[in-house]
């Protein structure tokens, strides 16, 4: 972990991190880290591991039309959008 | 010296009514952003639920494809930030697909090759971004984010843009049989990816490849592919090498260019969606799915090759469409028209039609029913071939009713041996210069008696009638 | 009025000794005049409410009694009200109104609730003390210059102060249990899967549980039943038939063997240990038998739980990004720019710090050493709970390590404001309902006991606990409140 991972990582996560700050955040997530690592102290070789405490398997739901057009409702408290469409500074490819 | 290695990656979008993981609709064109519902906007709390139908859809295909239809498998998240995916990541299968492995079939110049499926996984499809609306902005809608999706990812097995365009056909053949997709390309309902790379001839160690994108017809599949190996072969003999990164098609300038978006490879940090649980699927289920398939495209080949007679080529062309060949069934069930005869007119005539108003066989003005109708009148010879096209074209065009025509315009053929030997007798007492010649030799000579019978009964002599009694009369 | 349990109230309505506008109005009055010292709510939904209790009052009228009729609520501001402001502690959603309810808010609303208002959390439920909210620190009753605990700290606060009778609350690492034990009221978190999570806003997706705060262990019971159930909504939720809690707690105690980890007495304060062998004495005299147990792995939760839960949190806050709904920074150039500035507006320090480790948990290279370890961590501590449950019934232990901590003692100092939660996150990492009940004091400041049940034995948690709330009467004592 280091100045380039927090870089990279806060890219990577949209968030803007101002150079007066990574050092701080660098030191906290460090200490996270060592907290972190004491995980390693058991041996996990043979676990497998854990996505959800219970042993249930997926729902399926029927394939039938439930939702209803709320555009308006959605879009109410939102100035930026036209036309039903959300607008975003232009995006070129 | 290069040989080319060509995997395909194909989003089919599945035509389930309702979307993937949430209740709002999948019809195509509605007004934006009016069939997206709080879950597919990724607003807070919600939460998805999986379609019942998208895995039925998800388990034909590996059925039909032959490959392992996987229990438990699990949907990942794959995580990335861009406006036309709400939640900032996609739902996806990662480790664990529902279909692994399978095959499907494809013949170059009649030879079979086998190309092998790595596997085909379920996943959402992301909205769409518009930016020619705007001058700076880019317009968001999010319709179609949620649709269902199946990625059918094949092994890099391909050789030439030809066989890529086979295989895609094929799996395009296959969707729209199983009924589990429109397969239209120019909706977005059927999207490819190209891997293209280079190795030296003979060697096994594979080159950098790159991913083309944005290919929406079969003809600019065989372009881009083919302008991008020619793109390669040209970096790899310079010395230079090839960079791994994303390139889009641009079919109005006929080359690939690189994607500014995706200039650095994004880490999409796969995790299992805590969401969404494993998805069981018991065998019961498969055979259930098994016992209800529809008659795929290389098993109903084989039946039309072996119960019609027909050639493989026009097997081909019938079978190629699962609608198309449907069609030719329904025009011969109860009635005794010869299948071969048949297929020809449907390839021929009907075929030529279609192609000069791009209509698809479900908007063809002309029924099997009808169809079936106008050919019987050619089989038991009350009209003949050339008459029947001329009714057809105006069946086509201005839909009119076959019975009508026939009937009323009475277009009934000439086959009255009384009537037609006067015919004959006249024209070959005012030719007698061609009888001379035909008689000495010239058999070519019979079509233009034929020709001369056919204009005095304007058309509607019965040809094989008038040959036969030219044949005896002519005779020294 | 505000001294009246949930079940109290109930028959007062039943009866038509006090109509549900006045039980009201007497809430919303009492929230004005003392929630300016403690700031437990973040909205206070008045006019609302009251158009809530004429409903009901007609209803009671004509003779159509619900479950919970006229029950005044306070929601935890992470719970979607449809039509009321959600802001989930953050400026990301400052003037969010949320277009739907959440299950939980639509069955306690069906059951004839009032919400009256939508408490104070840390910041998208991401804190032990309560002092990450956008809104502002909320203060501990029993003394205002201590933290009531986190994230649900509104919640805790405003039941521990009667300024509401119950409220609703969500426990990812201890988020209800622990501000239970640092306020002295009874709060529970059910299995996962239990109660339905849909329009519950998402921190760790598998880890999150929606729970109750009451100063009753029969108050909790009551909701309970009501929030609990199926919901096909989510995808997560259990079909395990739903008991009537109440009746359940309140059969006859029969004995229970209770198991005592070991781990949890290693090292524990003095003050703390007394008052929890005080409690083991009182219900060792009232039927119940103790066993002392190991759970090796548990304070391995706290490692494990910091590396799932920002993974998770990291990827479910990736929705918040300013283009549909929430905080947009003003003058972006470009959509990379509106993303970051919008993102970096909106959210607080330690949230920020979570979805920084979250994502680097989860990056190339590094999902095998951390987030895959952690589940397999996951997987060791589960096995050694139902180890433990072959054994035993329950197991007991406190509920937090120390009482509550003085506000800003610990918030420069992010490990330890984790390991205050290291005895709640091992329960959340494998899924078991567990419940904090008030056991005593050290100084002037409430200590918790939690129960931790095997899954879905929420009916046994609180039979204990009611039975516990028999013998001793903790649960009755007040904090003296200024504006009171």
């Amino acid at each position: 972990m280091n100045k380039e991972t927090i870089i990279k990582i806060s890219d990577l996560a949209k968030i803007d991190i101002k150079d007066d700050q990574i050092d701080d955040i660098l030191t906290s997530l460090e200490k996270i880290l060592n907290l972190v690592d004491e995980m390693n102290s058991v041996n996990t070789d043979n676990v497998t591991p854990m996505s959800h405490p219970l042993n249930l398997k997926q729902e399926l739901r029927k394939d039938i039309v439930g939702a209803s057009d709320e555009r308006e409702l959605f879009q109410k408290n939102n100035k930026h959008t036209d036309n039903g469409y959300y607008i975003v500074p232009k995006i070129i490819d | 010296m290069w040989e080319s290695v060509i995997g395909l990656e194909i989003h089919v979008q599945l035509n389930t009514k309702s979307k993937i993981f949430s209740p709002a609709s999948t019809n195509f064109g509605a007004p934006q952003n009016t069939q997206a519902c709080a879950i597919d906007l990724g607003m807070p709390g919600v939460l998805p639920v999986l379609n019942e139908e998208a895995v039925i859809m998800a388990i034909k295909f590996g059925i039909a494809v032959g490959s392992e239809i996987l229990d438990n498998s699990i949907f990942a998240r794959k995580n990335y930030f861009y406006p036309d995916l709400p939640k900032g990541y996609q739902i996806s299968q990662y480790e664990i697909p529902i279909v692994s492995g399978g095959a499907m079939e494809i013949i170059i110049n009649g030879k079979s090759k086998i190309i092998n499926l790595t596997r085909a996984h379920l996943e959402e499809d992301a909205g769409k971004s518009i930016h020619d609306l705007y001058p700076n902005e880019s317009a968001i809608d999010l319709n179609r984010a949620g649709t269902p999706l199946i990625e059918i990812v094949s092994e890099p097995e391909m050789e030439n843009a030809e066989e890529a365009v086979q295989y895609l056909k094929n799996i395009h053949s296959l969707v729209r049989y199983l009924g589990i997709s429109d397969g239209n390309m120019q909706e977005g309902s059927f999207r490819c990816d190209a891997n293209i790379s280079l190795k030296k001839k003979g060697s096994t160690t594979l080159g950098t490849r790159a991913e083309i994108k944005n290919i929406n017809s079969f003809k600019y599949v065989e372009s881009a592919i083919n302008h991008e190996i020619e793109r390669q072969a040209a970096i790899l003999d310079r010395g230079d090498s090839v960079v791994q990164e994303t390139r889009l098609y641009d079919p109005s300038k006929d080359e690939t260019r690189s994607m500014r978006s995706k200039l650095e490879a994004n880490d999409y940090r796969y995790f299992p969606d805590p969401d969404l649980l494993p998805v069981s699927i018991s065998q019961e289920l498969i055979e259930e799915i098994k016992s209800n398939m529809p008659e795929l495209p290389s098993a109903k080949k084989t039946r039309f090759i072996n119960q019609y007679g027909l050639s493989e080529y026009d097997t081909i062309i019938l079978v190629s469409d699962r609608e198309l060949s449907e069609y030719f069934e329904n025009t011969l069930k109860d009635s005794d028209l010869n299948p071969k005869m048949t297929a020809n007119w449907i390839i021929t005539e009907v075929l030529a039609l279609a192609k000069k108003t791009y209509l698809s066989v479900k908007d063809y003005p002309v029924s099997s029913e009808d169809l079936k109708y106008l050919l019987s009148n050619v089989t038991n010879e009350t009209i003949s071939s050339k008459q029947a096209k001329d009714v057809f074209e105006r069946m086509w065009d201005n839909k009119e009713n076959p019975r009508d025509i026939i009937e009323n315009e009475g277009m009934k053929q000439i086959s009255n041996v009384d009537e037609l030997n006067k015919i004959v007798d006249n024209i070959i007492k005012n030719n007698y210069k061609s009888v001379e010649e035909y008689q000495s030799g010239k058999d070519k000579l019979l079509g233009f008696f034929v020709g001369q019978v056919m204009k005095e009964t304007q058309g509607q002599g019965n040809p094989k009638i008038i040959n036969q009694l030219l044949k005896e009369k002519l005779k020294k | 009025m505000h001294n009246k349990t949930v079940s109290e109230l109930k028959k007062y309505l039943e009866e038509k000794k006090i109509s549900s506008v006045e039980l009201t109005k007497h809430f919303v009055d009492r929230i004005k005049a003392i929630d300016p010292h403690l700031n437990s709510f973040i909205s206070l939904t008045e006019e609302y409410a009251i158009t809530q209790a004429k409903k009901i009052d007609l209803e009671i009228s004509k003779g159509k009694i619900r479950p919970l009729a006229g029950i005044p609520l306070a929601q935890k501001d992470i719970f979607c009200t449809k039509g009321l402001k959600t802001t989930c502690g953050s400026k990301m959603l400052e003037n969010f109104i949320s277009p739907y309810n959440a299950t939980v808010v639509e069955k306690l609303n069906d059951a004839g609730m009032v919400i009256i208002g939508k408490t104070n959390m840390d910041e998208f439920a991401m804190g032990s003390s309560n002092e990450t909210s956008y809104f502002g620190d909320v203060k501990n009753p029993w003394d205002i210059e201590y933290v009531p605990g986190g994230s649900s700290g509104g919640s805790a606060a405003s039941v521990a102060a009667r300024l509401i009778p119950c409220s609703t609350g969500t426990d990812t690492g201890g988020s209800i249990r622990q501000p239970a034990s640092l306020t002295g009221v009874c709060g529970i978190k059910p299995t996962y899967g239990r109660v339905s999570r849909y329009g519950m806003i998402a921190f760790a997706s598998s880890l999150d549980q929606a729970g109750i705060f009451t100063r009753t262990a029969e108050d909790c019971a009551i909701l309970l039943t009501h929030i609990s159930g199926y919901d096909p909504k989510d995808s997560t939720s259990s079909r395990k038939d739903v008991p009537d809690y109440e009746k359940e707690c309140k059969q006859k105690f029969t004995s229970m063997t209770i198991g005592i980890p070991i781990e949890f007495l290693d090292g524990l304060d003095n003050t703390v240990k007394e008052v929890f062998e005080e409690s083991i004495k009182v219900l060792e005299k009232n039927g119940c038998k103790f066993k002392k147990i190991s759970l090796k792995s548990s304070k391995l939760g706290v490692s494990a739980y910091q590396v799932v839960a920002p993974a998770e949190c990291s990827s479910n806050l990736s929705r918040f990004d300013g283009v549909r709904f929430g905080h947009r920074a003003d003058n972006t150039k470009n959509i990379d720019d509106l993303y970051k500035k919008s993102r970096s507006e909106g959210f607080g320090q330690e949230v920020k710090r979570r979805i920084l480790i979250g994502t680097y948990a989860l990056s190339a290279g590094y999902y095998d050493a951390y987030y895959l370890k952690a589940q397999k961590i996951r997987k060791v501590i589960s096995n050694e709970f139902a180890e433990a449950f072959k054994e035993v019934d329950l197991i007991l232990g406190p509920t937090a390590p120390d009482c509550a901590f003085k506000i800003g003692e610990k918030s420069n100092d992010p490990i330890a404001m984790y390991l205050s939660d290291v005895f709640t996150v091992s329960t959340n990492l494998a899924g078991l309902p567990a419940m904090s009940l008030p056991m005593g004091f050290k100084n002037h400041l409430p200590l918790g006991l939690q129960i931790i049940g095997n899954h879905f034995d929420e009916a046994k948690i609180l039979s204990l606990a009611h039975h516990y709330q028999k013998i001793t009467d903790w649960h009755t004592k007040k904090p003296k409140l200024s504006g009171d």
